[in-house]
Order: structure tokens, then C-alpha cells, then sequence
């Protein structure tokens, strides 16, 4: 493995820039199927059959803390990457650690929200509206479920074998994830939460 | 017992029995053959925990192989059916299964694998890279595929097959009228093997663009990497629309959702849009490397470099862009407005003037050129006028007014035939034939091969033509019968004739294949057509690392300028190389995907949850495991080489 000490460990190998350079690739294929999902959800947002709309069942206090919880998390992730970059690994280690626990805590709230929904009769079976709503949101909150379990693999790691050309490369990865996932939720709040409100 | 009946077939008739029978006794003569040669050993490491691309390669093309002889004897059985007027071979039921099956597995199972297998093969080779970027992704990308496909292929004996036309239109493929589990097996299955082939495209665009020879810019690519490149690139935006399509699907067959029934606010028109969305840059990503194939074999056989390769470049990237604009052309007659119709027209018609200028390039390649009837350039050379029938019959189409009168007529069945037989399968019949000395060693013969060319381009004219002119006459697509007095019958027996030869003609390939690997001579050169990209600078057979030595490329056409202009390739000294080591992961977890998928075509649920388990379980497994490959030592290497000059 030829190491190139000139660029940051994650960037370090061939190997390296090839993966993340597919992982941006990836990520346009996700842009491509959270569109889709985006679409469909446009589409069907007038279908709400005999179930209740956007407007009767959205509520602003999850929402914002949702929000916070997600925005608070891409930050502390990309101080986890620089505290990386500088080589503090306890520092990278606890910024990765708050960032799960805050992606735990949007998912707990998530979950608390569609169990409100179901209580209030509105299931995925109920419309179209809530079909393709609860899908959307599932789609994402099952990403964010995913990167918790794959952050905790990458923590774990990093704690095992400190900072290696294959460690920072993940943790480096898993942020581009992760403030995708970011990105994705702006694009929920705006275009489904705030509009489905007004 | 009443779990049981659900595997039953719903509609069996005497043949899916026989054909019950004759896949339990293959499979059992295929286990018994393995163990009584002893040759689990060699399938599990030399095969099933491969990563190397060519090997790969050579395992979808064989399974293409598999796949165009089941999707030829669902063609062949609606051919036989529609042959006289008030045929009762089959029943409507069956008819529909049939061409339902025949559509899904030849453009998903047949065409894309056999793209996917040249590509794997060629592309890394082309581009003078030991591998391509993940090849333990590209494994994966295979085995999800096959697992795919296998799972797909049951539906006939498990379950009943699904009858609501490879497009699976709602309401027809909703609960309430598709009852059997059949089209839980388009969903999931098409699901499975559409993963493994985003993979591929994710993978491909990473070695194209990243693992080049020195030298070689984009501009100067063969122009078969060209195709594959932008071929990805519609991979990578248009699956992951099919990828929700599916899984919608999935959820309205399987959890109640709403998203495609219209009494609570669903919308069946959102389906069909959803799958032309993926549906036509499909089309697109079966035609583009066959494009590139073509303007390989062509310059190789015209002995002319390629004419106009900037224009060729951008005319592909034309047709890329507008793939992903065209899609209501689909539906002209389902109900938008003349705006839309309008719109929709003008971007369908104006792929047609990429594709025209792509047409008198290779005219223009041709033209003073040296041609040699070589097999590949036979498929070539018959390529350009029948494609271009094709293509002017789609431009008819594409007037969304006249399409009210063809739309969803015989017409309809004949354009896209003659666009995706001579384009497609021509096109991966001769590619196949071009390197098939570069994968094995040996050529196929030229005779048998002549022999089969013609039966298949004939007999391909018989059978479609007359569609042309039933279809302008008023007969319907999927209609599993017709009466005598609508005067259809002389012409459909015509076309049932010319599907026997085109059943003929695929039999001698596969005789072809047979003769050649027992008398071929294999004593031919690393370059038996004289031709000019880097596939051809290495020795056949290719060494697992490919190149000893990473060519360095000045020109389009370096190999060639090697060959006549004392270009030198290969400048470095031999170095140690880095290679990945084999991987049982990829077989396993697909295997683990097979599981799942069947569990949730039939509403399994535990057993889906544990397979779902599995599937994270190797994904976990993947993320902690520590796999830095191996070296190939340059001894190792010297000595190769040396065996492998001292045998030509
Ligand atoms: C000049 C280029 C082309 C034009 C203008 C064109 C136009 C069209 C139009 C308008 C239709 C829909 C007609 C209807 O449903 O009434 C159609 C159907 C179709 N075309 Fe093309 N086409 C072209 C090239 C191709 C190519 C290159 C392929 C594949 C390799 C292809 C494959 C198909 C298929 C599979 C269908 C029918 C799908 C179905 O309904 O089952 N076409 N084409
Ligand atoms: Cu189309």
C-alpha cells in the first residue's frame, strides 16, 4: 500500500480516494431515489381520501426538536472530522459520540411522532397522502437508523485501532453520510413540513 | 396442507408439470455431476468466491446465455400460439404469464447481464487497469443479479408466474386483479437484481474515471468505455427510481398501501410514470454499449480508425440527456393533455438526430475502408439499415397523434423489436464472438458462425416485418387470439416460421460453442483480428493481473500505433502488484437475499426477519474484517510472462 503523507490520512492511499469518490456516486444515487420519493409524495399530497391532512396532523414542537437534534448533529460531526484531521483522536471519538446520540434522539422523537399519527387513526394504509408520507419519512429515518449502527462499527474501530488509513477513511465517509442525510431533512422540512402546514 | 397451497401453481397446465420435472432432475444431475467429478472445490474458489472481472464477466454472459434460451422458449410458445386464428395451444392466462416472463427476463435478464458480462470483461482491460475500483462490490453486484434471476425463473413452478406484461401496469398488477403471488415475484425479484446492477454502474464510473492508463485522457478512450462510461451514468440516476417504483409496488401488494389504488386518493397513472422514468433510459442503457461495441468492431474490421469519434462522443451524451425526457411517449393515449403530448413529441424525435449522426459515422467509417466479412462485422454491417427501420418506425410513434392509431398494436411490437434485436442481441452476439478469443484462447469458427448469422438476420425480417403490417392493420399486442375472419393468419404463420429459424440460429451458436472448444486450433496470437485497443496489448490467456506492465497511452489508439507506428506501450519495469483476495461474502449474502426475497413473495414473515438479520450480519461482518489483498511477487510475474510468451 503506497501511503501519500501529503494529503490527509482518509485521502492517504489509491484505495482510499477510490472509495470516496464512489461514495459520491452513491450519494448522486440517493439524490436520485430521495427524488423519486419527493416526487411521489408531491403527486399524492392531494390524495388524502377519508384520512386526515398534512395540515390536521403535523405539530410544531417535534418538529423543531427534531430539526435541532439533526442540524446540532451534522455539526458535531464535522468537528469530530477536523478533531481527526488534527490527529486528537479523544476528541474525534467524543464528537462521534454525541453526534449517534443526537441522531438517537431524532429517531426517538421520530418514532414518538408516527406513533401520535397511528393514534390519531392515521396509518400508512389510510391514503395515499399518508402512504407515500409515511414512506418518505421511513425512507430517511431508516438511513439515520442505519448510520447509527454504522457509526457505532466505525467508533468502535477507531477505539481499537486508533487512526489508520482505513479508520479516518470510514469516519470520513460516514460524515459525507451523514450530512446527506442532513441535507435530505432540510428539504422534509421545508418542502413537507412547512408547506403540509401553511 | 392449506399452508401449503399457496407454492402451488395457481393455473397448471401438463407443460408446467413436465417442466417441473425436467428442472428437479437438472438440478439433481447438475449436484451429482459436480460431486462425482469432485469439483466443489474448484466451483467455490475458482468461481464462487471470485472477484476477478474477467471471471465475472464470464459468469453473466452464461447466464445470459441461460436467460435468452428461457425468455427464446416463452417467445417461441407465443409464436406457436398466435401462429392460425382460434389456437387453443394455450389460454389466455398462460398467454399472458408468457409474455409477461418473456419481456422481464429478456430486457433485465438477458440483455443488461450480456452488456454487464462484455463490459466486466472489456472495460478494466480497455482502460489498462488490473481491476475494476470495489471488485469484491462487483461480486456482489453478479450474485444479487443471479439470485435475481433465479428468483424471478421460479415463479413458473412455484407459486404462478406474473401476468400483467413486463410493464405491470395498476390496477392490473394490484391485489385485486393479479391475485397470485406472481407479481410479488416482479416485484422483489426485479428489486434484487436492480441493486446489484446501481452497484455495477456506481462501479464502473469509479474504475472508468479514475483507474486510466497513464496518457489517456478522456478524450483519447476507446470508444466502447465512452458507451459504458455514459451507459453507468444513466445506471446510476435512472435505477434508484426503479428502486422506489418496486418497493411502492411491494408495499401497495403486500402492507396495504395506497400509492397506486385510486379509492383513497392513489393514482394508477403514477406507476406507469415512475416506470418509464426508469423505463426508457433502460432502453438506452441496453443500446449505448451496443453503440460502443459496434464502433469497436467496425473500425477493427473497416481497418480505419473511427470516423468523426468527437461527434460520436457528444451524440451520446445527447442521447443520454434526452433518454430522461421522454418517457410519456409511453402513454400518449392515457390521457394528458395536447400540450403534453406536444412536448413529450419533440424531445422523442429529436433523440433521433444524435442517433442519425452516430448512423453516418460509422457509414462514413465503412466508406474506403477495407472491409473484412469477419463474423462480428457480418452482425455489424446488418446492424445499421435494419436499426435504422427501428428507429424511422419510432419517430412515427413518437407523433403523438398517429400514435393513437398504432399505439399498443403489433406496430408497436415490431418497432421495438427491430430496434432492440439488431441493436441489442446482434450487438452482444458479435461482441461476444470478437473477444471471445481473449476470454478462452481459442476463436469460434467462422463457418458455423456465418451459418448462424444468416439464419438469425433472416429469420429475424420474417418474423417482425409482417408485425408492421398487422399492427397498421388493427392487430392488438397481447392478444392470445384472433378469428379467422380478421385475416391475420397467413401473416402470423409467416412470423411463426421465422421464429423457428431464429430458434435455429440460436441452436448453432450454442453448436458453435461446442464445435470450436473441441476442434478449434489454440494456436492463434494475443491479437488474432488485428485490432486496436489495449485489450488486445496483453496475452491471451490474460493473466489475473492483466498488464505486467501499466501501458502508457499517447493516442486514441495506442495499441495500434504500437503495432504500425513502433509506439512504445509498455515503458515501466516490472513491480510487485497488488491484487484482492477472493471473497465468499458476495455468494453468501446473496444467497441470504434469495432467502429473503422468496420469504416475502410469500408473506413469510419470520423468515424474512431472519433473513433480514443475515443480510446486516454480513454487512457488520464486512466493516470489521481486515482485508489488505495480496502481492503478486515479480518472480511470480516473470515467470507468467515468460510461460505466457513461450506459448505463442
Ligand atoms: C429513434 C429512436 C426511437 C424513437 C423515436 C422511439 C420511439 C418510441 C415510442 C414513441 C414508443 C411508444 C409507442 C407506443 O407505445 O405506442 C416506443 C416504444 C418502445 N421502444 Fe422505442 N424509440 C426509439 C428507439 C428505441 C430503442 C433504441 C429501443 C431499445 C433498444 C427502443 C425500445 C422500445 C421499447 C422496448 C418500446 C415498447 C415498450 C412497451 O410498451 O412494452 N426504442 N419507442
Ligand atoms: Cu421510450
Amino acid at each position: 500500500m503506497k501511503i501519500d503523507s501529503s494529503l490527509p490520512l482518509e485521502y492517504s492511499t489509491e484505495e482510499n480516494r477510490l472509495k470516496i469518490f464512489g461514495f459520491w456516486i452513491f450519494l448522486g444515487a440517493e439524490i436520485a431515489l430521495f427524488a423519486t420519493l419527493f416526487a411521489t409524495y408531491f403527486v399524492l399530497v392531494e390524495g388524502t381520501g377519508n384520512g386526515p391532512s398534512g395540515e390536521e396532523l403535523f405539530k410544531v414542537p417535534t418538529l423543531m426538536l427534531q430539526t435541532i437534534f439533526l442540524l446540532t448533529s451534522s455539526f458535531t460531526i464535522g468537528l469530530g472530522i477536523n478533531a481527526m484531521r488534527l490527529g486528537k483522536q479523544k476528541a474525534m471519538l467524543s464528537f462521534f459520540v454525541i453526534t449517534l446520540i443526537l441522531g438517537l434522539g431524532f429517531l426517538g422523537v421520530e418514532i414518538y411522532e408516527f406513533v401520535e399519527y397511528v393514534h390519531e387513526g392515521a396509518t400508512i394504509q389510510t391514503s395515499a397522502f399518508l402512504s407515500s408520507l409515511f414512506t418518505l419519512l421511513g425512507t430517511h429515518g431508516a438511513h439515520v437508523t442505519l448510520g447509527l449502527f454504522w457509526g457505532t462499527f466505525i467508533i468502535l474501530q477507531t477505539k481499537k485501532r486508533g487512526f489508520t488509513p482505513e479508520t479516518t477513511n470510514k469516519a470520513f465517509i460516514f460524515s459525507l453520510y451523514w450530512h446527506f442525510l442532513d441535507v435530505v431533512w432540510i428539504f422534509i422540512f421545508s418542502f413537507v413540513y412547512l408547506k403540509g402546514m401553511m | 396442507m392449506d399452508y401449503f397451497d399457496r407454492f402451488a401453481v395457481p393455473h397448471p397446465s401438463p407443460a408446467i408439470y413436465a417442466s417441473m420435472i425436467a428442472i428437479g432432475l437438472t438440478m439433481i444431475a447438475v449436484v451429482a455431476g459436480i460431486t462425482y467429478f469432485k469439483k466443489w472445490g474448484y466451483l467455490w474458489r475458482e468461481w464462487l468466491t471470485t472477484v476477478d472481472h474477467k471471471r465475472i464477466g464470464i459468469m453473466y454472459i452464461l447466464s445470459a446465455l441461460l436467460m435468452l434460451f428461457r425468455g427464446g422458449a416463452d417467445a417461441l410458445m407465443m409464436r406457436a400460439q398466435t401462429a392460425v386464428p382460434d389456437n387453443g395451444l394455450l389460454d389466455g392466462q398462460h398467454y399472458n404469464e408468457i409474455f409477461t416472463t418473456h419481456g422481464v427476463v429478456m430486457i433485465l435478464f438477458m440483455a443488461m447481464p450480456f452488456i454487464i458480462g462484455l463490459m466486466n470483461i472489456v472495460t478494466p482491460l480497455q482502460v489498462g487497469a488490473r481491476d475494476v475500483a470495489f471488485p469484491r462490490l462487483n461480486a456482489v453486484s453478479f450474485w444479487l443479479f443471479f439470485m435475481g434471476a433465479m428468483l424471478f425463473n421460479i415463479s413458473f413452478v412455484v407459486g404462478g408466474s406474473p401476468d400483467a406484461g413486463w410493464t405491470s401496469y395498476f390496477p392490473l398488477a394490484g391485489n385485486e386483479f393479479a391475485e397470485s403471488v406472481g407479481s410479488n415475484y416482479y416485484a422483489i425479484a426485479i428489486q434484487i437484481a436492480g441493486i446489484g446492477t446501481l452497484l455495477t454502474g456506481i462501479n464502473f464510473i469509479v474504475t472508468i474515471l479514475k483507474m486510466r492508463a497513464p496518457g489517456m485522457s478522456l478524450m483519447k478512450m476507446p470508444m466502447f468505455t465512452w458507451s459504458i462510461l455514459i451507459t453507468n451514468f444513466i445506471i446510476v440516476f435512472a435505477f434508484p427510481v426503479l428502486t422506489v417504483a418496486l418497493a411502492l409496488m411491494t408495499m401497495d401488494r403486500l402492507f396495504g398501501t395506497q400509492f397506486f389504488a385510486m379509492a383513497n386518493g392513489g393514482s394508477d397513472m403514477l406507476w406507469a410514470n415512475l416506470f418509464w422514468v426508469w423505463g426508457h433510459p433502460e432502453v438506452y442503457i441496453v443500446i449505448l454499449p451496443a453503440f460502443g461495441i459496434y464502433s469497436e468492431i467496425i473500425s477493427t474490421f473497416a481497418r480505419r480508425n473511427l470516423y468523426g469519434y468527437n461527434s460520436m462522443v457528444i451524440s451520446m451524451v445527447a442521447i443520454s440527456t434526452l433518454s430522461f425526457v421522454v418517457w410519456a411517449h409511453h402513454f400518449y393515449t392515457m390521457g394528458h393533455g395536447a400540450m403534453v403530448n406536444g412536448i413529450f413529441s419533440i424531445t422523442t424525435m429529436a433523440i433521433a438526430v444524435p442517433t442519425g449522426v452516430k448512423i453516418f459515422n460509422w457509414l462514413f467509417t465503412l466508406w474506403k475502408g477495407k472491409i473484412v466479412f469477419t463474423v462480428p462485422m457480418l452482425y455489424s454491417l446488418a446492424f445499421i439499415p435494419i436499426f435504422t427501420l427501428g428507429g424511422v418506425t419510432g419517430v412515427m410513434l413518437a407523433m403523438a397523434s398517429a400514435d393513437y392509431q398504432y399505439h399498443n398494436t403489433m406496430f408497436l411490437v415490431a418497432h421495438f423489436h427491430y430496434v432492440l434485436i439488431p441493436g441489442t442481441v446482434f450487438a452482444v452476439l458479435a461482441g461476444f464472438t470478437y473477444w471471445w478469443p481473449k476470454m478462452f484462447g481459442f476463436m469460434l469458427s467462422e463457418k458455423i458462425g456465418k451459418w448462424s448469422f444468416w439464419f438469425i438476420t433472416i429469420s429475424f425480417n420474417v418474423t417482425f416485418f409482417p408485425m408492421f403490417i398487422t399492427g397498421l392493420d388493427g392487430q392488438a399486442r397481447r392478444m392470445y387470439t384472433y378469428s379467422e375472419s380478421t385475416g391475420y393468419g397467413p401473416l402470423n404463420m409467416l412470423s411463426f416460421v421465422g421464429a423457428i429459424g431464429l430458434a435455429i440460429g440460436f441452436a448453432l451458436i450454442l453448436y458453435n460453442i461446442y464445435w470450436s472448444t473441441r476442434y478449434a486450433s489454440r494456436n492463434i496470437s494475443n491479437d488474432p483480428w488485428d485490432a486496436r485497443s489495449l485489450e488486445w496489448a496483453t496475452h491471451t490467456p490474460i493473466p489475473e493481473y492483466n498488464f505486467a506492465v501499466v501501458p502508457t497511452v499517447d493516442s486514441t489508439e495506442a495499441f495500434w500505433d504500437s503495432k504500425k507506428k513502433g509506439f512504445k506501450l509498455f515503458s515501466g519495469k516490472i513491480e510487485k502488484i497488488h491484487m484482492p483476495n477472493n471473497s465468499g461474502v458476495p455468494f453468501i449474502l446473496s444467497c441470504i437475499f434469495f432467502v429473503w426475497g422468496f420469504a416475502m413473495v410469500f408473506s413469510m414473515w419470520i423468515i424474512a426477519i431472519i433473513a433480514t438479520i443475515g443480510i446486516f450480519a454480513c454487512m457488520t461482518l464486512r466493516s470489521f474484517e481486515k482485508d489488505h489483498g495480496r502481492y503478486i511477487s515479480v518472480e511470480e510475474i516473470e515467470e507468467t510472462e515468460n510461460k505466457l510468451r513461450g506459448a505463442k
